[in-house]
């Protein structure tokens, strides 16, 4: 039994004078894996900015539990994580510095969670050094990291195994597919193809009208 | 009244409508705008303080006040826009802010032409013209904020914010320049006239800001006319109406 | 990497306090710019260079710089400010943490108006407690001196605020800092009369205390002000990407 978290009706888009997409009705709810997927340029980075409320340029409405996001939006945020192309972590700040930070924003931190959830991402031993000394596959670990410390019922993920080696994708599969069973729910997209039952899959650029 | 507020956000409705207003206004501002320059330069009576130089308030004034009231106007357009999501708002800004700096910078002109035989100076930093060069520099920040952004939707946003902080600013600017000014220059002679001026001054004058006005209305409207037909070069009504032309 | 999730699916029916939010974000500002500690030291130069440029390019006679003092070390504390201020969102909007910082769930003006005050003490005051040192070098008196830091320890605040909202719209954009300077120079207008208007009724011995009530007014407004217009103006610019 699902209920409705986040819900798009009749989203219309354009980007430089063509539509993206128009008339899209989305539903996502508890314990629902979906896949934004299509071709390069088709806009499914932009739909996921339009989810996560970054990006109001759209017709349409957007609702979080029945209520429209721009109403709710700090008690929307407070329900999601976002992961986007970009790490979102601090060339001048070590990897724990910039987790503990992310998870002060939210709730008291708790050091021994931070390091545990570095770990978790396979970063131990390498909490305290300067991001920037870090490759990009471990700076991704550290934004990936957060997610061992989110307890968001939804996680939206921009290109989610960008940068993750091989023996890491399968555990990252396992991950999600916990999490969804756990009664959370993720929207994601990738170029990497998912080894998982039951994800339910949003194609643009076909299906979708161009007006 | 809402019907026709959301109406006013259609390009097609507001297109045709401000193509029939268009003639009215164009002929009007011509007729009155001459009628009222022609008394004004020519016949209205020589002032006994500044002799005959001070006809350029005839321009002077018109232009300052509608680069003032153009911002003014372009703010309302972007709480519009933010508010309501219309995109006519920022077509509104896009066309009135030449119009508004072409406005400010005629009222700087035509104050330094009045400048010159009053006071031998083509320029000097009294309140009024420091005022208007700030207000020029307001609209030039405008400009160059629109011209480097590509995105039409954030240009949209970020200049109707960049608009509405500034006409918060316009007051303040004003009393602390005209403070600023009455430090330095004690004795001041006001750009302005005192408001005593006999019916043949301000008849004339009334009758040049109204030709101002409706002179302003015909470019802002012509110009949102093209930007219309820019945006929505894609709609069918638009290849239709540039086919019949 | 960990296959199970660690923290349990929790529903959130109001938002984080924002109190930590704000310490947080103070705190981080401050860390980096220990972390950066040599990259302080770029405005605090460039604002001693520019007020050494008038003793040499005008005249170093102290009459000269008596009367005109005051004025020059307020504008070069502006254009300093300016330039600081242009870096201010750069770094984080280039490697993704401005979205993340925006994605918050506390109100982003607060968690703005804590980021600006932090940013104040790390970059503005260092500039306000050399300006001792400035007036010595331009032959103010002690008194004058004194008047001139108050000024710019009420006024420069308001050019943070404000300026911040420029900062914010233009993040996004390439090029040099000239555009936000284009943009903020008429705002700052006003606190700069104030702020030398000030340091000229000291000097002549008048009161300087509507003045200053008048620099407290702006910045009263801005602080009400500013933090919504620049949370607004970083909403846009994040969505340019």
């Amino acid at each position: 039994m699902t209920s409705t978290l986040l819900e798009a009706r009749q989203i219309h888009c354009e980007r430089d004078d063509r539509p993206l997409f128009s008339g899209l009705d989305f539903r996502v709810g508890s314990g629902e894996l979906w896949r934004i997927a299509g071709p390069n340029g088709v806009g499914k980075t932009t739909l996921l900015r339009i989810l996560a409320g970054l990006n109001p340029a759209f017709e349409g409405e957007l609702l979080w539990q029945g209520e429209p996001v721009h109403r709710v939006r700090t008690q929307y945020q407070a329900n999601l994580l976002f992961l986007g192309h970009n790490a979102g972590v601090s060339s001048s700040l070590t990897a724990y510095e910039n987790l503990a930070g992310w998870q002060a924003m939210r709730t008291p931190a708790v050091p021994e969670q931070v390091m545990a959830a570095l770990a978790d991402a396979g970063l131990s031993g390498y909490e305290d050094l300067p991001a920037a000394q870090l490759s990009a596959g471990q700076q991704r670990r550290v934004a990936l990291a957060r997610l061992y410390l989110s307890s968001a019922p939804l996680w939206i993920l921009d290109e989610a195994f960008t940068a993750v080696d091989r023996e890491a994708v399968a555990q990252l599969e396992a991950l999600l597919a916990n999490r969804v069973r756990a009664g959370g729910a993720v929207i994601l997209t990738t170029h990497h193809r998912l080894a998982l039952e039951g994800v339910q899959v949003l194609t643009l650029g076909e299906g979708y009208d161009a007006v | 009244m809402w019907q026709w507020f959301h109406k006013l956000g259609s390009p097609k409705w507001f297109f045709g409508i401000a193509g029939r207003l268009m003639p009215w206004l164009g002929w009007s501002a011509l007729i009155v705008l001459t009628a009222g320059v022609v008394w004004g330069l020519l016949f209205a009576p020589a002032d006994y303080q500044q002799g005959d130089s001070y006809r350029i308030i005839f321009i002077h004034v018109p232009s300052a006040y509608l680069g003032q009231s153009l911002y003014v106007a372009m703010a309302v357009a972007g709480v519009v826009g933010l508010v309501w999501r219309m995109k006519m708002a920022d077509t509104f800004i896009a066309s009135a802010t030449a119009v508004g700096a072409a406005m400010t910078f005629l009222a700087l002109l035509t104050g330094a032409v009045w400048g010159k035989p009053t006071w031998g100076t083509w320029w000097v930093w009294d309140a009024r013209l420091t005022s208007m060069l700030l207000l020029l520099f307001l609209y030039l920040g405008v400009m160059a904020l629109r011209g480097a952004m590509e995105d039409p939707d954030v240009r949209a946003r970020a200049s109707a914010i960049l608009v509405i902080v500034g006409v918060v600013n316009i007051p303040i600017i004003k009393y602390s320049v005209e403070w600023w000014n009455t430090l330095h220059q004690p004795a001041t002679i006001k750009v302005t006239e005192a408001p005593s001026m006999p019916a043949s001054m301000w008849v004339p004058l009334l009758i040049c800001l109204l030709g101002f006005h409706l002179l302003v209305a015909w470019l802002i409207l012509w110009r949102m006319r093209n930007d219309i037909l820019l945006r929505e070069r894609r709609a069918r009504w638009v290849r239709d109406w540039v086919l019949a032309q | 990497m960990r296959s199970e999730p660690r923290v349990p699916v929790r529903l959130q029916e109001q938002e984080g306090g924002w109190p930590r939010a704000a310490v947080e974000t103070v705190r981080r500002e401050w860390l980096i710019a220990f972390r950066n500690r040599q990259d302080l030291m770029n405005p605090l130069v460039f604002f001693v260079l520019i007020v050494s440029l008038f003793p040499l390019g005008v005249s170093p006679e102290p009459e000269f710089l008596r009367q005109a003092g005051p004025g020059i070390v307020w504008v070069a504390a502006l254009l300093s400010i300016l330039l600081s201020l242009n870096l201010l969102f750069r770094n984080d909007y280039a490697d993704g943490h401005l979205e993340q910082w925006v994605l918050s769930p506390q109100p982003l003006a607060l968690l703005a108006l804590a980021r600006v005050a932090a940013v104040w003490v790390t970059t503005v005051l260092p500039l306000v407690l050399l300006v001792p040192v400035l007036a010595v070098m331009l032959h103010l008196s002690p008194g004058t001196g004194l008047v001139l830091v108050l000024t710019l320890l009420v006024g420069t605040p308001v050019l943070v605020l404000v300026g911040a909202i420029g900062a914010a719209l233009t993040v996004s954009l390439r090029g040099s800092g000239v555009l936000l300077v284009l943009i903020m120079t008429p705002f700052y207008v006003p606190v700069l009369i104030f702020g030398t208007g000030a340091v000229t009724a000291a000097v002549e011995g008048a009161s300087i205390t509507g003045h200053l009530a008048l620099l407290g007014a702006m910045l009263s407004l801005a602080v009400v002000l500013a933090p919504l217009a620049i949370a607004g103006a970083l909403r846009i610019s994040v969505s340019n990407g």
